[in-house]
């Protein structure tokens, strides 16, 4: 069902990650680990170096040192797949915008219709098919951003913000989407803001701060009993903002 | 959007080249000449008659003397006919041509804006006036391109004692009859041009035909094989039935035939 | 003033009246530039993706050099492809000396720099945009190439009308490699050089304005087809 199932990924490992910007520590000693299921979500202030993270668990971005266990594995080449805060469409159909996804991984044309058709049935958006990508609105961009995901069958996804600038409703259907997702059995890795989504979204919270993991709890635990003081803060809404670089 | 393009892209690649098979239905020579005999019109005239004569097509190249006996050299040409006797001869000599013969003359004539500042038109003959215009210091403008025309004028120039080049009256132009005329009517100058490219000139302004007829100012033409020992892909065949008939009584009569308003330009040799 | 508007006269005569020397030069105007500009968009515009998408020692000393040969003087050109081709040349075997072949290898030439330098600069634009989104999805650069190629279709256009526009008013390259032969390599602005150097500077004029007229309307061609598809998918 799954993209390379038989490549094992899980658990996945990540160790004591560095990264260092402009003089400024964004990951320092970040260290983590990963079970085969389930929503996790990563939360944390501005800056606290959340989507640096996401970003080199994708590939996008080498750390200066650390080091992936991807469950005894190699990295593995495809199964891993990122939707971004403002995902970019190409001037096209959203059934090209969707299918576009399909082309690394060599799929014939005639499967590569069909899948999208599917997939795009599954997020609302059949009807939109033809229409110019560029032309949906926010909560519809997402949508898509999330079917030209979830069409690779991916074994891990990463969510940056994926509901940052979008009204209830919208963010209502994103959320549906995501635990559908889950329920095929991704591994969804995903940062919010939202402390509601998190309650209603995530089986486990990873607390992120000045660039390395406070805490990684489940997420029951996480908010009746925070472990760090910077988590309590930041749960009360009292944390400082750190810039973002 | 590839596929639109790949057929595009065919159908200009036939098109191409059914225009350039269709240009030459039977056989085709180059005939490397000047832009001054191809600007009198008189190849649009015998030409024609020459195809449909013999079934050849003939495309003329036109270029300066000293660029068409190049070309010549380089085996990019079938045939020349220039007007520069020496250089022609040189051409022959060096092994770069063959079977040399005269074909036809036309004069050059003095032309000058009609105020003759220098009084070239009372000149005693061509070399006088040549000296006139020196003394005087009129400006001048030379074609300055190793043509036939150019190589006429610096036998001139030669013969009246004067050495042109540097002066500040002297202008070289380095192109053909044509911008060189353009020039002497821009600028009110006396140059030296062929009666050929003088007739057909549409551009005269003030200029004005003030010295001609001086038997120095003849102005003989030769044609030349390229020689096939030198570019064996030479049509020599062809090439030598394009000189036969040129130097034929059919072709004296098609040269001869060739007039701009009454006026004829181009006497054939014997 | 009289030579102008007699020779805007006789460009109106000479286009309606469809005259059949100048159509012919038209259509060998066309078809020779048309042609050099179809291999310059299958050699040009790939060659200048890559390169906007391409990261690698020497990248941008041969993006200052491609920009550079933007200015190629067609002269210079000319007399390169005239040397190559002459029989006394390299490739002198072929023949393919005063002919139309020659003078679409020079615009060719002359073109494809064109139109990859300004490839490179909108696919380099694109990429900068997509880059992550196409990384994360896994795509090798030569797919990405293929994929920007196709998004910026539209800018693209520029590319080719930029080609167009040069391979059709260019002179010093046909003039020397196909020698303006009446009936065989005779182009419009072949024809224009000829009609000047005789003194038919109205001809001259007017044969510029049938040139022009025709660069015109291919412009406007692209313009609408560009209008009709970005209210698609803009």
């Amino acid at each position: 069902m799954h993209t390379s199932t038989n490549v094992p990924m899980f658990p996945l490992r990540i160790r004591d990650l560095h990264w260092r910007v402009g003089g400024r520590a964004v990951l320092d000693g970040f260290s983590l680990e990963l079970s085969g299921e389930g929503i996790t979500i990563l939360l944390g202030p501005n800056g606290a170096g959340k989507s640096v993270f996401l970003r080199s668990v994708c590939g996008l971005l080498k750390p200066d040192a650390g080091h992936f266990d991807w469950g005894g594995g190699p990295p593995p080449e495809f199964g891993v797949t990122m939707v971004f805060q403002q995902p970019k469409m190409l001037r096209d159909s959203v059934q090209a915008n969707v299918e576009l996804a399909l082309r690394p991984l060599h799929v014939p044309p005639a499967e590569r219709r069909m899948r999208a058709q599917a997939v795009l049935e599954r997020v609302g958006l059949a009807h939109r098919a033809g229409d110019s990508a560029r032309g949906l609105s926010g909560g519809e961009r997402q949508r898509l951003a999330l079917a030209r995901a979830w069409i690779t069958r991916p074994r891990l996804l990463l969510l940056d913000e994926p509901t940052a600038s979008l009204d209830p409703s919208s963010v209502d259907a994103i959320e549906r989407i995501v635990r559908e997702i889950r329920t095929e059995g991704t591994r969804i890795l995903m940062t919010t803001h939202n402390l509601g989504q998190a309650m209603r979204l995530a089986d486990d919270v990873v607390f992120i701060d000045a660039g390395r993991v406070c805490e990684h709890a489940p997420v029951q635990r996480f908010f009746a009993r925070p472990a760090s003081t910077a988590a309590r803060r930041y749960i009360q809404g009292e944390l400082p903002w750190r810039m973002a670089f | 959007m590839a596929h639109g393009l790949l057929t595009f892209l065919k159908s200009a690649v036939f098109s191409l080249a059914a225009l350039a098979t269709a240009a030459q239905g039977g056989e085709t020579i180059v005939l490397a000449s000047t832009t001054s005999t191809e600007q009198s019109g008189l190849f649009n005239f015998i030409l024609p008659i020459f195809e449909k004569h013999s079934g050849i097509a003939v495309k003329v190249v036109a270029l300066g003397t000293g660029q068409a006996l190049d070309v010549g050299r380089r085996g990019d040409a079938d045939v020349l006919l220039v007007h520069d006797r020496a250089a022609e001869d040189k051409f022959v000599a060096e092994g770069y041509g063959v079977g040399r013969r005269d074909v036809m003359y036309n004069d050059f004539v003095l032309v000058g804006p009609a105020a003759d500042a220098a009084g070239v038109k009372a000149a005693k003959d061509a070399v006088d006036a040549f000296g006139r215009i020196a003394r005087k210091g009129s400006a001048w403008v030379s074609r300055g391109d190793r043509s036939g025309t150019h190589a006429a004028e610096l036998r001139f120039w030669s013969a009246a004692g004067v050495e042109p080049k540097g002066q500040g009256w002297y202008k070289e132009a380095g192109s053909g009859m044509g911008p060189t005329l353009n020039m002497a009517a821009g600028m009110g100058a006396y140059t030296l041009t062929d009666r050929g490219t003088w007739a057909s000139f549409r551009n005269r302004q003030d200029l004005a035909i003030l010295y001609a007829g001086d038997p120095k100012l003849y102005n003989p033409y030769g044609v030349i094989l390229v020689n096939p020992a030198r570019h064996p892909h030479v049509k020599k065949a062809a090439g030598e039935k394009f000189i036969d008939w040129i130097t034929s009584a059919d072709g004296h009569r098609a040269i001869s035939a060739y007039r701009i308003g009454n006026e004829q330009l181009f006497y054939p040799m014997r | 003033m009289n030579g102008l508007t007699f020779a805007f006269s006789e460009a109106f005569a000479l286009l309606a009246g469809f005259d059949h020397r100048v159509l012919e030069i038209v259509l060998l105007s066309l078809q020779v530039s048309g042609l050099a500009v179809c291999l310059g968009t299958l050699v040009g515009l790939p060659m200048g993706a890559c390169l906007g998408v391409g990261r690698f020692p020497g990248r941008q000393v041969l993006v200052v050099i491609l920009n550079g040969c933007m200015g190629l003087p067609s002269v210079v050109v000319g007399v390169v492809v005239y040397l190559a081709l002459s029989r006394s040349g390299p490739l002198g075997e072929w023949g393919l000396l005063y002919s139309p072949t020659a003078m679409v290898i020079a615009q060719t030439l002359l073109v494809v720099p064109l139109m990859a330098a300004i490839a490179r600069q909108t696919v380099e634009d694109a990429w900068r945009e997509y880059e992550e989104e196409l990384t994360a999805m896994r795509f090798r650069w030569f797919d990405s190439v293929r994929v920007l190629l196709h998004d910026c279709r539209h800018s693209l256009l520029v590319a080719v009308l930029a080609g167009l526009g040069r391979a059709m008013s260019e002179v010093g390259a046909v003039m020397i490699v196909g020698g303006n032969i009446d009936r065989s390599t005779r182009t419009m602005t072949t024809a224009i050089a000829l009609e000047t150097s005789k003194g038919d500077l109205p001809l001259a004029v007017a044969l510029g304005l049938v040139l022009l007229a025709v660069i015109l309307i291919l412009n406007g061609l692209a313009y609408g087809l560009r209008l009709w598809a970005m209210r698609r998918y803009a």
